[in-house]
């Protein structure tokens, strides 16, 4: 594989060869190596859980210029994987606590700071300087724009995802390498495929991830070793078991095979389904809603309301406001513990599980089924502050 | 023969929790098939209603996607290994 970038103009200073030692002394590395890492353009997408480790080391590796693409803000339940964050940042934009942290490790390094929502307009023009792209992004549309975007410049991208424990790695884009889209055509329609906030994700994962998409930026710089080109790796991190899976190029992919029909970026939110609509039901029909302050006048009042919670058991230990517990996915097999001629208020974390509850029970002749809007966040929120949040 | 699948962590909940099912089957196709009449949950997330496999779920004989090789009709031996990789997207 030919190392990426024109390093000969490149100098390293006597800090920079001092700093870069352990480097420089391998076989692998050499000044050469070096001054290549220095003359390469690195574009993070995203400074969370993947990126905080991407970002982090290819910082202290010495990559000449690192680009930060995130419009988003430190929250605290981001502190638990996104080590780039400390305690003192929530609530500052990501991108500014990243480029504190990164410039004191590295005042070597130049930052390039893109506070920005990577879309179809922005896409191509932010990675026109940059020579490889990360992807550490959280959702399919930005995934599919990423890879679009780096096909249609000739730029790698160096990709990994995760769920819960298990995670996925490759390069995308790469000369005569397959792309995302031959890997997965389409993506899930929205719903199917849990977050991070719902699915939940063990900490040290995107870091085992972020590491692995690190260490293959590297090697594409320096042009070492054997990339994970036309390569997917995946890892079960409570088995720590690694398979590989052979990604091959599809002669007939849209994006970048022989006859491309996508020669332009496209919209991303439609092409994943995404409509963007809280609380409607997969028929369409809408949800009839309860805000918390009524649902709570109505209970002070001695109406006789049963409180369904669709959410998991773990979640009912964190907090609840004693509803009958029948998590989402049990419920077409014990409906039969609920009377459909009781008016029954239902629950989630956030409103968005119970809502699907609400349409099923309707469409099961449940007539007198309701959704607390906001779920128990909501209700913690506005009526109970005593009752944590998670 | 009795072959296993590998079922990937999004999946577990319509498998009864199970990280591997055994099958019995000659093919891809007839593995997947025993597969969902064990675990008829699984179906709508790997099949469509016309039945076809779903385009983000990929199936991997060993390591190579039968996309690749003869789809549903390619054949399986003991020592082989079907598993299933459905797309995902968390990174933050």
């Amino acid at each position: 594989m030919a190392p990426l970038n024109e390093s000969s103009s490149i100098t390293l200073s006597n800090d920079e060869i001092l700093r870069y030692s352990r480097h420089l002394i391998m076989p692998e590395v050499t000044m050469e190596g070096q001054k290549k890492l220095k003359a390469a353009r690195v574009l993070c997408v995203g400074t969370g859980g993947l990126g905080s480790p991407l970002a982090l080391y290819l910082t202290a590796a010495g990559v000449g210029t690192l680009g930060l693409v995130d419009f988003d803000v430190v929250d605290y339940t981001n502190l638990q994987r996104q080590v780039l964050h400390y305690t003192s940042d929530v609530g500052r934009l990501k991108i500014d606590s990243a480029i504190d942290k990164l410039t004191a490790i590295n005042p070597f390094v130049k930052l390039e700071r893109f506070d920005t929502y990577l879309n179809s307009q922005n896409a191509l023009e932010i990675f026109r300087g940059f020579d490889i792209i990360t992807d550490g992004t959280d959702n399919f549309a930005t995934r599919y724009l990423v890879n679009d975007a780096c096909v249609l410049s000739g730029k790698p991208n160096v990709y990994a995802s995760i769920f819960r424990f298990e995670g996925q790695a490759s390069i995308f884009g790469a000369e005569d390498g397959p792309c995302y889209r031959c890997l997965y055509p389409e993506p899930p329609p929205p719903g199917l495929v849990p977050s991070c906030a719902e699915g939940g994700v063990l900490g040290v994962l995107p870091g085992l991830l972020g590491m692995i998409q690190a260490t293959e930026v590297i090697k594409l710089i320096l042009g070492a070793g054997e990339p994970l080109i036309g390569r997917l790796v995946l890892v079960d991190a409570l088995a720590m078991r690694f398979r590989e899976m052979r990604v091959r190029k599809n002669p007939e992919c849209p994006v970048c095979g022989a006859n491309p029909t996508i020669k332009d970026l496209i919209d991303y939110n439609q092409f994943c389904g995404i409509r963007g609509e809280e609380g409607e039901a997969p028929t369409g029909a809408k949800i009839p809603e309860i805000q918390p302050e009524e649902f709570k006048r109505r209970l002070d009042a001695g109406e006789s309301i049963f409180v369904l919670d669709v959410r998991e058991p773990h979640e009912y230990q964190i907090c609840s406001i004693h509803g009958h517990l029948i998590p989402l996915g049990d419920l077409p097999k014990r409906i039969h513990e609920l009377d459909s001629s009781r008016e029954i208020v239902v629950h989630c974390k956030s409103g968005a599980r119970s809502a699907k509850a609400v349409d099923f029970l309707r469409q099961s002749g449940f007539k007198h089924a309701t959704n607390l809007t906001g779920g128990i966040l909501a209700w913690a929120n506005k009526i109970d502050p005593a009752l944590p949040k998670y | 023969m009795p072959i296993k699948v590998l079922i990937p962590t999004p999946l577990r909940p319509y498998a009864a929790k199970q990280s591997v099912v055994e099958v019995t089957a000659q093919t891809v196709g007839e593995a997947l098939s025993d597969l969902v009449a064990q675990h008829p949950d699984l179906r709508r997330h790997l099949f469509s209603e016309d039945g076809k496999l779903r385009s983000f779920v990929n199936v991997y004989l060993n390591d190579e996607d039968i996309r690749y090789l003869s789809k549903d009709a390619t054949p399986v031996k003991e020592t082989d290994t079907i598993a299933i990789v459905p797309s995902v997207a968390g990174g933050i």
